[in-house]
């Protein structure tokens, strides 16, 4: 599964158990507008981690936080390599 | 001096500065704050109000400062409901506070099983009456998490609340991600009245977005919130709509990352993060741009506030802590020498200290306390689990979120679609039982758990 895959899967799964309605997960997608909530961004950060073996908002000091979905990805394809 | 001070009710700051210049700016509306002076929200009902234990239950924030505003020196105490208190909670509040006058926006049928006898409508419309000349000592309920069942009680009154609050040169424009009937919020609510300023107050369930477009519109000049809140702003695009002068986080640990984030953001603003809980007040602020406080701030008998360190735990003495928990056996909130213990655990690193976690496994998720007992209790009640134990695992977005260790009764299930399946359902049970901010955001089955040796399950800080 590609990083953009897992991400989007989990966000997916988030979003049903927390009841929560998605909108649609293009690239240029406003996170805070995709219908997640802060806590939902925390659960899938921590199940990104385990998933995906990299938490790249705690690793990186001069982390500036992503506003767009693709971005998100991007954060993540970039700490994975 | 101080004597005076003491003595004013939240009506007197209303003649601070320009009057006339001066809002309370809801999501829907606006209301001018000397209108307050010769008129009423309550809709002609304030003496009614006179000596009354009052239920301060309003969805809205707006109706809800205005009636603060309006039963400080009438009201004998007021009990501030946030708007997220579970309904369940309120009969035991109600009994607790001896409440005798429920005040909300909502309709009296929705509390028509705490058998309340007056219900008093909550508004936003000012109606012409007479200056209020009320000048009782109203205590102020503020409510924070128990381990278990209803919130506790945590008496303070516009004195303790009003300590930290320091004169200020400038007008502030205030506003806050908080909600006023927290003491975050409602530290802010004091300082745009009390500062002769305004306020922008934020909206349950409004996108963050449309509340920064509401800031940015009103040209705020001083902005707080928690750590969590200050992330979520930092993700939205529209964040730099907004210039604040001045930035505060508190109710969380801020760490360096997000310090320097709203550096980078708003490069010529005052940036600080302060210290404060519902019990103990506000104890400091530090403005230097570091995560952490530097350790000479641990001294007795030199400043306004009293800290030391015991067990570990940061303590405080001063004239901003909660006076009591209220209530039928209500804990003791101060020891012997006037001390609170805020539960939070701190550790010294050269010449600073900084804060580690939360005593007892308590769990901050975004500024919401878990206790850990609560939840296990939730997960305790699958059939398959026979222990659990919920732990704080940190977390970039809201500082920390829950975890449970779980063993399960079968201990020889290895099998992953079985447990998968025991997950799913340990998670439905706890959404069904706790608030959404106390569900795991993920579970570990593991063959047993440590256990000391008077038998309790050992817990041990954020891992």
């Amino acid at each position: 599964m590609t990083i953009k895959a897992t991400v989007i899967s989990e966000i997916e799964q988030i979003a049903n158990q927390h009841h929560k309605i998605l909108a649609p997960l293009t690239d240029d997608a406003i996170l805070l507008n995709t219908g997640l909530d802060s806590l939902c961004f925390a659960v899938l950060v921590t199940r990104l981690e385990d998933r995906l073996g990299v938490d790249p908002f705690s690793t990186s000091d001069d982390m500036i936080f992503p506003v767009t979905l693709g971005d998100f990805v991007r954060v993540y394809e970039n700490a994975a390599r | 001096m101080q004597h005076v001070e003491a003595a004013r009710r939240l009506r007197h700051y209303l003649e601070a500065r320009q009057p006339a210049e001066r809002f309370l700016h809801g999501a829907i509306c606006s209301v001018a704050l000397a209108e307050l002076r010769s008129g009423t929200s309550l809709g002609g009902h304030r003496e009614e109000l006179d000596g009354r234990s009052v239920l301060l239950a309003a969805r809205d924030q707006l109706p809800a400062a205005l009636a603060l505003i309006e039963l400080d020196g009438i009201a004998r105490r007021v009990v501030l409901c946030p708007p997220d208190l579970a309904t369940e909670h309120l009969p035991e509040i109600a009994a607790n506070a001896q409440v005798d006058a429920i005040v909300s926006d909502r309709d009296a049928a929705d509390f028509a099983n705490l058998e309340i006898p007056l219900h008093i409508r909550a508004t936003s419309a000012i109606r012409p009456a007479a200056a209020p000349s009320g000048d009782r000592r109203t205590i102020w309920l503020l409510l924070t998490s128990g381990t278990t069942g209803a919130p506790k009680l945590v008496s303070h009154d516009v004195a303790s609340l009003s300590a930290p609050i320091k004169p200020v040169h400038e007008v502030p424009l205030w506003g806050t991600f908080y909600d006023i009937r927290r003491y975050g919020g409602l530290q802010i609510f004091f300082r745009a009245l009390i500062g002769g300023g305004s306020l922008i107050l934020s909206s349950a369930g409004e996108p963050t977005a449309d509340h920064i477009a509401r800031l940015a519109r009103h040209q705020v000049t001083h902005l707080s919130g928690t750590p969590s809140h200050w992330r979520r702003a930092l993700m939205s695009p529209t964040l730099r709509a907004i210039a604040p002068s001045f930035v505060r986080l508190s109710g969380e640990i801020a760490d360096q990352a997000i310090l320097d984030n709203l550096r980078a953001v708003f490069p010529r603003a005052s940036i600080g993060h302060a210290y404060a809980s519902t019990e103990a007040g506000v104890a400091f602020e530090v403005n230097d741009g570091l995560a952490g406080f530097p350790a000479r701030f641990v001294s007795v008998d030199r400043g306004e506030v009293d800290l030391k360190i015991e067990d570990g735990s940061l303590r405080l003495r001063s004239s901003r802590t909660a006076s009591s928990y209220v209530g039928r056996d209500a804990p003791a909130l101060r020891d012997n020498d006037g001390f609170v213990d805020t539960g939070d655990m701190v550790e010294l690193r050269g010449d600073r200290y900084y804060f580690v976690g939360r005593k007892g496994g308590i769990i901050n998720v975004g500024g919401q306390k878990v206790h850990p007992e609560e939840v296990e209790a939730a997960i305790n009640r699958h059939p398959a689990v026979w222990a659990s134990l919920v732990r704080a695992r940190k977390n970039p977005i809201t500082g920390a979120i829950v975890a449970a260790d779980v063993v399960l009764k079968d201990s020889s299930i290895h099998d992953g679609d079985t447990t998968a399946q025991t997950e799913r359902e340990i998670i439905a049970l706890c959404r069904q039982n706790v608030a959404p901010h106390k569900v795991p955001a993920m579970i570990r089955f593991v063959p047993s758990l440590n256990v000391s040796e008077t038998g309790k399950l050992l817990r041990h800080g954020p891992s």
